[in-house]
């Protein structure tokens, strides 16, 4: 353990977090400056529990491309195409069930095997023909765009069935309260069911937390000091309560979310704990060791590509969804805000290492920018400047945190 | 005693935790090779990099003097210019230029910016020559050997004017006969007044080279003199200034008593990946028994690594013949089908092949097992290999296969957790050693597996080989230090050109008769 873990006191265990854990602290910290800056300049908007909660739904698509762009760049990959493959398969799930009358569910099965088969079109290609990502996806990234004005035909495809729209739109319902909360219904004070969630949600972090560390104690690892250990649980649980508190202070958990939810945790189980996670990053981290070490690496890229192409049919539905429309132009440019959130979340664009959570934090980033930039109203010129310029500033603290590190 | 070119007085050196260097005095001769040993660990790297300027002046305490006066360098490029230049382990060409835009890489001949290269071609030739060099010097580096980019390394230094020539480990990656043809050309420029500093744990060479030696040991200078001055230095007292204690031999034979025939290689033929005509490895057959070590003996180019990366089903070219695991016909087209059967190999490139560096040492030891490999009947221990069910991790069961493992081969490292990056060459080796055991193999594949370790840890090593064979292994060893291959062996293999020209029990196995069979027995 370094210097600094045993200095005592609050105030020196959170300076020794911060040396250990720098970079997804310093994001969430990151997260909270802009936070800050665009409550003070929106004069209170933008921290409103309607507006965050807003920021989160309109940020899920982007959130769940990235959760599978972390498996692909930490694999030493890039997806340049998901933006136009979640256009084509919203676009798919709107039209089967505006000019077919599916229902809910077989539209969004179809949505899903046209992502499956994308991603196992492209990753055939990767996988067995040996293209490199990069032109695959950039080759799809065209493709796809062009099939989705093909299905639309270059108009807008609208409405959907209200089970369909409830996916981008809709909450989880209250328990026991009657009525709604909000500003114009303001009958209720808080959404039940989502504060039991929250509550919830803290007693297991803690619980797993804790267990966590007996268990590396069991296996003679580096455990943090019982300061340390504290304060990181306290900020981690005032975090998970900050986050929920938006949403039950406006009308609960959005569909969405809980979408956005069980990807997260579904992916950073797989990532941390299968044996086709420790592959993925053994492949991204030395190829030729991974190869040599008996891993079948056109298997685990071919699945690689697939996961992301329902990634990304995932993402359309939720997208489409919220619009209650397929258009041509829907998820156009995804694929940047996908990258960027991944990269800005700590994933080496170098390959090897990345976090689903650190992932989902930089989409909040990018979301959080997007989101109080409009509402300050600058045009959107600025705003892709301004988001280019973040992205770079990222980068750069990214590798030059590396360096001190050494 | 001549005059020093340089002093290096009482050089100290910090790292946080580590005292890398302490109160080192150096003092070289002018025109003289002068060879710098020690462990890995022992601070010559660090010695070395304070002496070129890579650790600048105010990183570290003590005095440099070049040619009677201090110097304190801030760069590289200052060093350079005082006529210091350094050689790496790793080579630093740019494989896809050409060897004069090489040798002025940093320093091109132009006007203007324009390179003038009728000039350049000419002064390439001239310090191509001095190394002994007779290439197109528009040659792209990449399409010759490693040992003429080795020479080309020397020709670059000696361009830019270098009086000292710092080289680390210049025959770590050469044949024989390109290390000789290196020593000599070392020998020349001495002649001409260039001082050598020659790192290396080849301590034959340095016998041969040196004329006088500096033994560093855990940062402190141990001992310095001349070859020949009190009583004359030896290899075995260079070992035992090295280590702090005499190593009475360097390779623990034992007698080991070969078993049944676990392998057999029967007309095996490969092909080059790209050329498709030509064959890398012509109709080779032998066997493997169980309970001895295979010595594999060859010069660079032989095809020592090809035949048995393609055994391993890694080599990805084709290939014909039959392999037999205890009497049955196998195929084996990926690796993974070799682990399965029982056969593994440890690559000789260990950075390269070996290790995921970023990784931890856990997620390193188990990377071949993990999904690949099961306990089995038969098993040649008791650890239980089933470190995941349904494809999730079983992460307990790794930390005690790890840890078995760290203790057994007694891996120096402050935790599993610990990314493997940092740990030091012969611990990283232990690693991937660590990582092939763990596979479970009935033959085991050992591709240099001491290359670029310090003493201490082959001698560990070499012990590891013995106690495997009492526990029923067989061992294939390729090296291309022939005293380890004699010293280890039971039986020698020795390859020429992609064919088999020998095959020698280890009592008449001699540097002689495998030489002999090296070069084509002629």
């Amino acid at each position: 353990m370094s210097e600094l873990d045993q200095k005592p006191g609050l105030f020196g265990a959170v300076r020794a977090g911060f040396s250990h854990n720098l970079k997804q602290y310093a994001m969430i910290i990151a997260l909270l400056g802009i936070w800050a800056i665009f409550t003070y300049l929106t004069q209170g908007i933008f921290i409103s529990p309607r507006n965050i909660s807003n920021l989160m739904v309109q940020n899920s698509y982007i959130a769940i491309l990235a959760v599978g762009m972390v498996l692909v760049i930490v694999a030493g990959h890039i997806d340049l195409s998901v933006g136009s493959v979640a256009g084509f398969c919203g676009a798919v799930a709107a039209y089967v069930q505006c000019f077919w009358h599916w229902g809910t569910v077989p539209a969004i099965l179809a949505a899903l095997g046209v992502g499956l088969l994308v991603g196992i079109w492209q990753g055939y290609w990767i996988a067995f023909k040996g293209v490199p990502a990069f032109i695959v996806t950039l080759a799809g990234w065209g493709m796809f765009r062009g099939m989705v004005i093909l299905v639309t035909g270059g108009q807008t495809i609208a409405p959907l069935h209200d089970s369909f729209t409830a996916i981008g739109v809709g909450y989880i319902p209250q328990l026991f309260l009657i009525g709604k909360v909000g500003n114009l219904e303001g009958q209720v004070p808080f959404h039940d069911l989502t504060l039991m969630i929250a509550l919830a949600a803290v007693v297991i972090f803690v619980i797993l937390e804790l267990r966590n560390r007996s268990r590396r104690k069991g296996y003679g690892f580096d455990v943090l000091s019982v300061p340390l250990q504290t304060a990181k649980i306290v900020f981690l649980s005032a975090m998970i309560l900050v986050f929920f508190y938006f949403m039950v202070m406006y009308r609960g958990i959005p569909w969405a979310i809980v979408v956005v939810a069980i990807l997260v945790l579904l992916f950073n189980f797989i990532s941390t704990k299968t044996v086709f996670g420790r592959r993925v990053y053994a492949i991204g981290g030395n190829k030729e060791a991974a190869r040599l070490s008996g891993i079948n690496i056109k298997a685990l890229n071919m699945a690689i590509f697939v996961a992301m192409g329902v990634l990304s049919a995932i993402s359309g539905i939720v997208f489409t969804a919220r619009l209650n429309s397929a258009t041509a132009s829907a998820g156009n440019l995804f694929e940047l805000d996908a990258i960027a959130a991944a990269i800005i979340g700590g994933t080496s664009t170098l390959g090897g290492e990345g976090t689903i959570i650190g992932a989902i934090i930089g989409a909040l980033v990018m979301g959080s920018l997007n989101n109080g930039m409009q509402l300050l109203n600058i045009e959107t010129q600025y705003q892709m400047i301004i988001k280019g310029l973040i992205l770079l500033l990222a980068v750069w603290f990214d590798i030059s945190s590396r360096k001190t590190a050494k | 005693m001549s005059e020093h070119i340089f002093e290096m007085e009482n050089i100290s050196k910090v790292f946080p935790g580590v005292h890398a260097l302490d109160s080192v005095n150096f003092r070289v001769a002018k025109g003289e090779i002068h060879a710098l040993v020690g462990e890995n660990g022992a601070g010559k790297s660090t010695l070395m990099k304070i002496l070129s300027g890579l650790y600048p002046y105010g990183s570290y305490t003590g005095r440099i003097i070049i040619k009677g006066t201090e110097r304190q360098f801030q760069t590289i490029k200052d060093s350079e210019k005082a006529g210091v230049v350094v050689i790496y382990q790793e080579l630093a060409l740019v494989k896809q230029l050409s060897i004069t835009e090489n040798i002025f890489l940093g320093a091109e001949i132009a006007h203007g910016g324009v390179i003038d290269w009728d000039r350049a071609l000419v002064e390439a030739r001239k310090w191509l020559n001095e190394v002994g060099l007779t290439i197109d010097p528009m040659e792209k580096v990449v399409n010759i050997g490693v040992g003429k980019q080795q020479l080309v390394e020397i020709a670059k230094a000696l361009a830019k004017n270098a009086e000292i020539l710092i080289l680390d480990e210049p025959t770590a990656a050469l044949n024989e006969e390109d290390s000789k043809h290196l020593l000599n050309i070392l020998r020349k420029l001495k002649a001409k007044g260039v001082t050598c500093i020659y790192i290396s744990h080849k301590l034959e060479e340095v016998m041969s080279i040196a004329d006088s030696v500096t033994v560093l040991r855990d940062g402190q200078a141990v001992k310095s003199q001349g070859m020949a001055e009190d009583g004359g230095m030896t290899e075995s007292k260079m070992i035992s200034l090295m280590v702090g204690r005499t190593i009475e031999q360097r390779f623990p034979r034992k007698p080991h008593q070969a078993g049944e025939v676990v392998m057999e290689v029967k007309n095996w033929t490969v092909w080059h990946p790209e050329l498709v005509e030509k064959k890398v490895i012509k109709d080779v057959s032998f066997q493997i028994r169980k309970g001895e070590i295979l010595g594999i003996a060859g010069l660079m180019g032989a095809g020592r690594t090809e035949l048995f990366m393609s055994l391993f089903g890694a080599y990805g070219s084709k290939s014909e013949g039959q392999i037999l695991i205890h009497d049955r016909q196998v195929d084996i087209k990926e690796p993974r089908h070799a682990i399965q059967r029982g056969l593994s190999y440890l690559s000789e490139d260990r950075k390269g092949n070996g290790l995921v560096l970023g990784m931890d040492v856990l997620s390193n030891i188990t990377l071949a097992s993990l999904g690949i490999v099961s306990s089995k009947p038969g098993a040649t221990d008791s650890l239980d290999r089933d470190l995941s069910k349904a494809g999730i991790i079983n992460i307990l069961q790794e930390v005690v296969v790890a840890n078995h493992y760290v203790k057994r081969l007694s891996i120096k490292t402050p935790s599993i957790e610990q990314q493997v990056k940092n740990l030091s060459g012969g611990n990283q080796q232990k690693v991937v050693l660590a990582k092939w055991l763990l596979t479970d193999p009935h033959i085991l594949i050992l591709d240099e597996p001491t290359r670029g370790i310090d003493v201490g840890a082959k001698f560990e090593i070499y012990n590891i080989m013995n106690e495997l064979i009492d526990n029923g292994m067989a061992i294939v060893m390729i090296s291309s230090e022939l005293p380890e291959v004699l010293g280890m062996s039971d039986r020698v293999l020795v390859l020429h050109e992609g064919r088999l020209t020998g095959n020698l029990p280890w009592q008449e196995a001699t540097q002689e008769k495998c030489m002999y069979y090296a070069t084509g027995g002629k």
